[in-house]
């Protein structure tokens, strides 16, 4: 696949909660190797947008395809199947299986293993997983039980998770919040390496402005539910709009 | 027309106790997340206690308006302090253990009420009191409706609007709605939440005597009624949808238009009407009329450790333990014997709802169903196939099985408490179908004659069977738990959200999970049928489902091995006590005493203070 | 002066981990003391432990000189702590006045008394809502119900976990400029915060915590003036 196909077009994407239009006749598209943020003050619709990409949330108008291929309407499962990773605002990790097996959990439901009853799951893909666990940096935590992980690193299992169908587009919705800001550079790196190395689009939401304007390929600003403002970091810094409903003056609080 | 209206209007009279009563259950766990079974028995208690009170007051204050209604309020009174009492002495000590754990207990309190109520008030059939000035009937185009029906009708909106000011207008109510939400947050805003709590529980058990009192002149009372009321209050609860009052009143007006009209169509299958509406319900309505998606932060969070390689230490343990069991009838007699196979039985059938309870995260209430699916399975084809033991044992599984396909595909579209309350109502239908099909299946007689084997025919021979079947299928079922199938499950149940993510279609899995859980419930009903030599419908009602839920929590629903524990400690116990006068009051007292005292299950408390003996460590974080 | 809030060798677990391990920390009267330190490294874990809830802890917490370490969430609220989480957990069913009403408390001494009226006066985006259920507002208007909601039981100590966390730019300057208000008023604060630089803006005091241990402590402005502490402790 070469780089710039589009990986994820959403068209005239429409959703409304109870009378409120929570968001409105998106249209974007992601390319390969693609680091593109979506960004807003909260209640912008944001995480509608995202839910109705995973296929969470039935959109009222609009349709999605990915690589082409219309998944409007798609269960969330199927979507992956796809081709879709996706990490969560709030962590989604399996908490009573080690690092190690949640990442095999995904390498066997990839496998189509989900009916096996008669294998051992322990055993299954073990050098595989230990793999992924090598490129997102957790190797060592592979046997702790991931209820009992700190936060940074479980985002980092989630991108193990994600990785393990060898996705073409990676959905990761607040990806740093929570984290330090060395540990956020860190796995934004990681990120970036892993759009470029494998051609990976990635559509990500974040608060942090110096996640956004330090790695983002190109900036979407979502507003009341609309696309408000879309370009390359200088652009999008320099609008007025997005000055005024979200960034406020607060690149300049402190700033020591 | 007339005859039309008096039928709605008896209804709507009867939807009034089932209201009450629903109301109560609705609110104790909206706020504490107790299913609180005992609440039937605190509705028996209040028409028991309103029986006296009203008697006592004639005789003080003569048999006046006052002197009859006021002994109506103070037997819900004595009922709601008896209600509190229950929460402050027993619930208040477990509410840190796993979500459900509390209705293991609060069945321990229904069997202890069941016999006190019998000792005080004997076990005749008591006739209730007339309220003055509302004896006879009124005449509505012609047609009679008894006078007291009206004080009936009345009293459900009545105490519908008091609840809503109530919940609504004073500091208390929205204390009640907060903590409903969210309770560990009401305690951090400064509230008592064990205030809260008992409070909660008085107003809930002072609902349920009110309920029993007002219709005494109905009704009357009776030592059935506690569990007559609790199948109809629960179907009300989730048909209206859990904690919504007001969807607790609509759902009581309809069920009491299906009992009165029920009643006239086809009078044997009120039962299964009121269960099908209820299943009809929850497929379209998934969280009753009035309901919302299952609340959450109110139950504790139980974090299972991963599944770890068996040691061989354990390994050793469990060889010494068959070796031993094999043993067996060298050192114990008959009796012992036949103690040993119900408990073999009884492990397998609680293995089998552990793992769809602990690794599938679905607590089931009506694993009878299966369980009496195999035994009948079984009995049904030597009655009228005549097939041989071998045959029909292979067969009770796949019949279960076939059973829980059709059940667990409405039942897996839920989750959590209204999940345990489909199955239940599931179970119902079964039972009833199976009570009241009489022809096929001998109805209350049961079936009998169903012959072992000659091979078999002895007690120790079979024995060895049983001991054979039940080792192989525990071992394949805890092997089910750790293959790919297993570990799907498991996913399903730590993050819905996360095992949708990579591509699991956790109803599928969990569908599956049902449907094998029930077949192996299936074998050790089989196996039980011809153990027994007959069969009959108690083995899949509501008291069956319990036991099975009863092991699964006294072992510990996070240990694999907690379901044997369980089963052997309940079966044993039961055994023990049976031979007892007042066995009922012994057993729940045994109950409520093993809960409080093994809030981690048995299993649990071996593995916490024993465990380093056998080298089965607890995980720890490194 | 003894402090309001002394913690003397705190430990505390979570399920089944530990993740603080005998932490010593101080908060005198009318300061406002922050807690850095990167996710997961037991900031809202202590903030938790002070509070008394999810977390089974030992040492001591001394509160205005009384020891609290074994008192149930609800009695150390009584004592004059208010509590606003990180997930803010506001009542989504509830009006936002009912919201305000779960959290009152009598009033006590040494402490600003608060009405409805006079947090409406605080949080005016709030005062238009007062009958909405709070389920129908935006994160920014949750945030700020959940710190009325715990003004209105009167306390003298706030602690605040995680307040700029999930908010958009516009809004986190708004709770900075409501907690210098607090403060302002003679409340206490003792909030965990990621973001260092609304912590600079609002806390005289830090502590940075790593892995469960503090690792320094001081003047806010310090740790804001040198870089060396702050890479040593926050990679930053």
């Amino acid at each position: 696949m070469s780089l710039g196909e589009q990986v994820l077009e959403a068209e005239g994407l429409s959703k409304s909660f109870g009378g409120v239009q929570a968001v409105r006749d998106m249209t974007f598209a992601v390319a390969s190797g693609e680091l593109v943020a979506l960004i807003g003050p909260n209640g912008a619709g944001k995480s509608t947008c995202f839910n109705m990409l995973m296929g969470q949330l039935a959109g009222d108008a609009g349709r999605v395809r990915i690589m082409g291929e219309d998944v409007t309407g798609w269960p969330p499962r199927r979507i992956w199947r796809k081709g879709v990773g996706r990490t969560f605002q709030i962590t989604q990790v399996l908490p009573s299986f080690t690092v190690r097996e949640n990442v095999q959990m995904a390498l066997l439901s990839h496998r189509r293993r989900l009916f096996d009853v008669f294998g051992r799951a322990r055993n299954a893909e073990a050098a595989v997983a230990d793999a992924l666990l090598q490129r997102v940096g957790i190797a060592a935590l592979a046997d702790r039980a991931c209820g009992l992980l700190a936060y940074g690193d479980l985002k980092r299992v989630e991108l193990a998770i994600a990785l393990a169908n060898q996705p073409r587009l990676l959905l990761m919705d607040e990806p740093t919040a929570g984290m330090a800001p060395a540990e956020r550079v860190a796995l934004m790196e990681l990120a970036a390496g892993i759009a470029k190395a494998d051609g990976v689009g990635i559509l990500f939401t974040e608060h942090d402005m110096d996640v956004v304007f330090g790695h983002a390929d190109r900036i979407m600003v979502m507003h009341r539910g609309s696309l408000i403002a879309e370009g390359s970091p200088r652009e999008v810094r320099d609008d007025p709009e997005v000055r005024a409903v979200y960034l406020g003056s607060s690149l300049d609080l402190g700033d020591r | 027309m007339g005859f039309f209206l008096v039928q709605v209007l008896t209804g709507l009279s009867s939807a009034a106790s089932l209201f009450l009563v629903a109301a109560g259950l609705s609110l104790i766990f909206g706020v504490t997340r107790v299913v609180n079974f005992a609440h039937g028995s605190f509705y028996m208690l209040g028409a028991y206690f309103g029986l006296t009170l009203v008697a006592l007051f004639a005789d003080w204050f003569g048999r006046g308006h006052l002197s009859f209604w006021s002994a109506i309020l103070c037997a819900a009174l004595v009922v709601g302090a008896i209600g509190a009492l229950v929460e402050i002495t027993i619930l208040r000590r477990i509410y840190r253990s796993p979500e459900l754990f509390q209705l293991v207990a609060t069945f321990g309190v229904i069997l202890v009420i069941q016999d006190l109520a019998l000792w005080g008030w004997g076990p005749e059939d008591k006739l209730g009191p007339r309220a003055p000035d509302l004896r006879g009937a009124v005449f509505i185009m012609g047609q009679p409706l008894p006078r007291y029906d009206l004080v009936l009708i009345a009293a459900g909106p009545v105490v519908l609007g008091l609840l809503w000011l109530l919940l609504n207008k004073t500091r208390f109510g929205i204390l009640i709605r907060a903590a409903t939400a969210d309770r560990e947050m009401v305690g951090a805003l400064g509230v008592n939440q064990a205030w809260l709590f008992t409070g909660v529980f008085f107003l809930g058990s002072f609902l349920a005597g009110l309920g029993g009192a007002l219709q005494l002149p109905k009704g009357g009372a009776d030592l059935m009624m506690d569990f007559t009321v609790l199948a109809g209050a629960f179907v009300v609860v989730v048909v209206g949808g859990m904690g919504s009052i007001t969807g607790a009143f609509l759902a009581a007006v309809l069920i009491g238009q299906l009992q009165a009209w029920g009643v006239l169509l086809i009078p044997q299958s009120t039962l299964v009407m009121m269960f099908l509406v209820m299943a009809v319900v929850l497929v379209v309505r998934p969280f009753g009329l009035l309901g919302r998606p299952e609340l959450v932060g109110g139950g504790r969070q139980m974090l299972d450790d991963p599944l770890r390689p068996t040691r061989w230490t354990f390994k050793a343990l469990a060889l010494l333990v068959v070796l031993g069991l094999a043993a067996a009838p060298f050192y114990l007699d008959t009796y012992g014997l036949v103690l040993l196979i119900d408990i073999l039985i009884f492990a397998l059938f609680a293995t089998a709802l552990h793992a769809i309870i602990g690794p599938g995260g679905l607590v089931s209430f009506g694993h009878a169903a299966f369980f009496g699916g195999g035994a009948y399975a079984a009995a049904l084809l030597v009655k009228y196939a005549g097939t041989p033991m071998e045959l029909n044992l292979v067969l009770a599984p796949p019949a279960a099985a076939l059973l829980a396909v059709v059940i667990g595909w409405f039942c897996v579209r839920l989750s959590g408490v209204y999940f345990a309350m489909l199955t239940l109502a599931f179970a119902q239908i079964v039972w009833s179908v199976v009570f009241q099909w009489g022809e096929v299946t001998g109805g209350d007689d049961g079936i009998l004659g169903i012959w072992r084997a000659p091979w078999v025919r002895g007690r120790i021979e079979y024995y060895y069977l049983v001991l054979a079947c039940c080792t192989a299928a525990i071992l394949a079922l805890r092997h089910g738990l750790s293959s790919p199938f297993g570990y799907a499950l498991r996913a399903g149940r730590d993050s819905p959200l996360r095992a949708e993510a990579i591509g699991i279609d956790v109803r599928r899995q969990q569908w599956a999970a049902f449907t094998l859980s029930g077949a192996f419930a299936g074998l050790a009903g089989g196996l039980y049928a011809y153990s027994k030599g007959s069969v009959f419908p108690n083995e899949m009602a509501i008291v069956r489902s319990f036991d099975g839920i009863i092991m699964v929590f006294f072992g510990g629903v996070q240990h694999l091995s907690g379901p044997l524990a369980g089963a052997a400690t309940l079966t044993w116990l039961k055994d023990t006590l049976f031979r007892l006068e007042m066995w009922r009051l012994l057993l729940g007292l045994a109950v409520i005493a093993i809960v409080i005292l093994f809030p981690q299950g048995i299993a649990g408390f071996i593995k916490q203070h024993l465990g380093r003996f056998v080298g089965i460590r607890p995980e720890l974080s490194s | 002066m003894t402090p309001l809030l002394q913690l003397s060798g705190v430990s505390a677990a979570y399920l089944k981990a530990e993740i603080l391990f005998g932490l010593d920390l101080e908060l005198g009267d009318g300061e406002v003391v922050a807690l850095v330190g990167r996710n997961g490294a037991g900031k809202s874990t202590l903030i938790k432990t002070v509070m008394g809830i999810q977390v089974r802890r030992s040492g001591s917490i001394r509160y205005d000189g009384r020891e609290i370490v074994r008192l149930p969430a609800h009695a150390i609220a009584r004592l004059g702590i208010g509590y606003v989480p990180e997930e803010r957990r506001v009542f989504g069913d509830l009006t936002i006045l009912e919201n305000l009403e779960v959290g009152r408390q009598p009033q006590r001494q040494g402490a600003p008394a608060w009405t409805a009226a006079a947090l409406f006066e605080l949080f005016p985006n709030l005062a238009e809502l007062r009958h909405r259920p709070a389920g129908q507002t935006s994160g920014g208007e949750q945030q700020m119900l959940a710190i009325a909601r715990t003004l209105m039981g009167n306390p003298r100590l706030v602690l605040l976990d995680e307040p700029s966390e999930g908010l958009a730019p516009v809004i986190v300057e708004q709770m900075a400029l409501a907690v210098g208000k607090l403060k302002r008023e003679g409340l206490s604060v003792l909030l965990s915060e990621q973001n260092l630089r609304f912590a600079g803006a609002v806390a005289d005091r830090a502590y940075v915590i790593e892995s469960g241990h503090i690792r320094f402590a001081g003047p806010m402005q310090r740790l804001l003036d040198d870089a060396d502490i702050r890479r040593a402790h926050l990679s930053v």
